[in-house]
């Protein structure tokens, strides 16, 4: 087990957005959170990296408590991130935005007289390479297109070299072409290096495509947990989640 | 970017050597407006290392300015200190206020960061303003010597080049190292910059550290530069003149502020004996760089230049 989540609880001014809420991943799994709009999956996401403060519950990550831990902290134990809205350094190029992630996970942060340029060439083109983007390394990243910047932001989170990465919502705004070339990536990526993967979606094709296991949050609550077929197969989920989506 | 240096360097060489041999007109004018430029360059160059490089917006840099000028003066008079200890104790000392300040601004963000460093720079302003036994109040300290050595306006002046080149050359070494892209990435997206594992507050500190030791020691300089130092350095209008030399000068370029200092400061010179309303001046020049040249002087020639060069 490398993510156990227990009890979170999270309100806002008397809004309850995540209301106890326990789930675990297993080291390896690939694993979704899917729920309507408001579900509070962005939320759960923010208590799990240490951006919001929780009310009550407990987030334990290979084996450390980080209920508490600052952002900075726990993205240093191995957790790694992407944002729902892209989160890049707009006015610096593509090679810059992975290698500056490099630096800090080498060590190298608070090295005031080596000139950055030429450190760690290799391993941030490789990663450029790995998300698609090894063509784009010398763009100002604030100018790629949007599917490209998602990509980018992919290689931010890889640059750390995670063993547990959430993505909130990795396709989001993504055409139906951007959607499935970034989902064939993700997979790949996260079979090639072993990764953990705890992501949101609201593509519901998407979420079937590549989850091993889905978990069904509603109104902030854990409905339901299980494989894609079970999940299918809920009767709850189909009348909160699916039947919606059908419609819409 | 390579291509870039390789035209830069040369101009910058000449550059340097044009203001190295600015003593040889034997002008005491051009001496004088020289090392003002100089001071108030390396100033302007510390404040950007906040503004232009981190995204932090200090509107009481000159707190920092006249605490170094304060500590420096007075250890030298009062204490009898020699100058070589008194100037470091300068820096140390604007460092140091730094750290305690900073310690509080760096927990706010954008406006509300803007304004704890004015409320800091007010309060030194008063400190300064009413000890009268240890500072001389709003008469001044007065009667700063010329340090051993240095006792002629040219020998300052390059004692001043020495030490601005020196001091611009450190600053430029930590912005081009690793410690100075992570300042870029929180210019950019501190939120991003936390979650690549970056401890985003402490690095804002120590910037705000570096910072201001390079301001006090602009502000020692300027204290014996002037063999006095009056309270009115440390009053608001300091800040909001270092803050628009940069802007004029152009944030987002390493030498811009030291531009902007130059600029403003011969207009000042040379529009004062003219009119008594340079204020108003100031204001025009400021509005129209606003909307027409954003990235300031030298962003405008590096636009400038750009584009010259795409064309074939």
């Amino acid at each position: 087990m490398i993510l156990s989540v227990e009890g979170v609880t999270k309100a806002f001014d008397g809004f309850v957005a995540v209301r106890e809420v326990s789930f675990s991943v297993e080291k390896g799994e690939l694993c979704a959170i899917i729920g309507p709009n408001g579900a509070g999956k962005t939320t759960l996401f923010n208590l799990i990296t240490g951006h919001l403060p929780l009310d009550r519950g407990r987030v334990v990550f290979k084996d450390v408590d980080i209920t508490r831990l600052r952002p900075h902290r726990i993205c240093r134990l191995g957790l790694g991130r992407s944002f729902q809205r892209t989160n890049i350094f707009p006015r610096l190029t593509v090679f810059e935005n992975i290698q500056a992630a490099v630096l800090v996970h080498r060590g190298r942060s608070l090295d005031f007289f080596t000139p950055v340029a030429a450190l760690f060439r290799e391993e941030s083109e490789a990663i450029l390479e790995s998300v698609g983007l090894r063509d784009q390394g010398r763009t100002m990243s604030g100018s790629l297109a949007y599917g490209f910047q998602k990509q980018l932001e992919l290689g931010i989170a890889l640059a750390s070299q995670p063993e547990l990465l959430l993505l909130d919502e990795p396709t989001a705004g993504m055409s139906a072409k951007e959607t499935s070339a970034t989902i064939e990536l993700v997979g790949r990526i996260a079979r090639e290096k072993g990764l953990t993967l705890l992501f949101t979606e609201h593509d519901m094709a998407v979420v079937f495509s590549i989850a091993e296991r889905i978990l069904v949050l509603h109104q902030g609550r854990v409905i339901t947990t299980g494989s894609p077929e079970e999940v299918r197969a809920n009767p709850e989920v189909q009348k909160v989640y699916l039947g919606e989506t059908r419609c819409s | 970017m390579s291509g870039r240096n390789w035209l830069w360097l040369p101009i910058l060489c000449l550059v340097l050597l044009l203001v190295a041999l600015v003593p040889l007109t034997e002008s005491r004018y051009a001496v004088f407006l020289g090392t003002d430029i100089l001071i108030h360059g390396l100033f302007a160059v510390s404040l950007n290392l906040l503004l232009g490089y981190t995204g932090l917006v200090s509107f009481g840099q000159a707190a920092y300015f006249g605490i170094g000028a304060y500590t420096c003066a007075l250890l030298m008079k009062k204490a009898a200190l020699n100058f070589a200890l008194a100037f470091a104790a300068a820096g140390v000392f604007g460092a140091l206020s730094a750290l305690l300040f900073g310690f509080f601004c760096v927990r706010l963000t954008k406006i509300y960061f803007a304004m704890l460093t004015l409320a800091f720079s007010q309060i030194v302003w008063v400190i300064a303003f009413k000890w009268n036994s240890l500072t001389g109040g709003d008469n001044g300290f007065v009667g700063v010597p010329f340090p051993q050595n240095l006792d002629s306006a040219v020998r300052f002046y390059y004692f001043t080049l020495a030490v601005v080149v020196v001091s611009l050359v450190l600053i430029r070494q930590a912005l081009i190292s690793p410690f100075g892209r992570i300042l870029t990435t929180i210019r950019e997206n501190p939120e991003r910059t936390e979650f690549i594992g970056i401890n985003v507050k402490l690095f804002q500190l120590i910037a705000f550290m570096i910072s201001g030791f390079f301001s006090a020691l602009a502000g020692a300089l300027f204290g014996i530069f002037n063999h006095s130092v009056f309270p009115d350095i440390l009053f608001w209008p300091a800040s909001a003149e270092v803050l628009i030399m940069t802007i004029l000068g152009g944030m987002y370029s390493f030498l811009g502020p030291v531009v902007g200092a130059g600029v403003l400061l011969y207009l000042r010179m040379q529009v004062a004996s003219y009119t008594e309303y340079w204020p108003l001046i100031l204001g025009l020049i400021l509005a129209s760089l606003l909307f027409f040249f954003p990235g300031g002087i030298v962003g405008f020639i590096q636009d400038r230049l750009g584009r010259l060069r795409r064309k074939p």
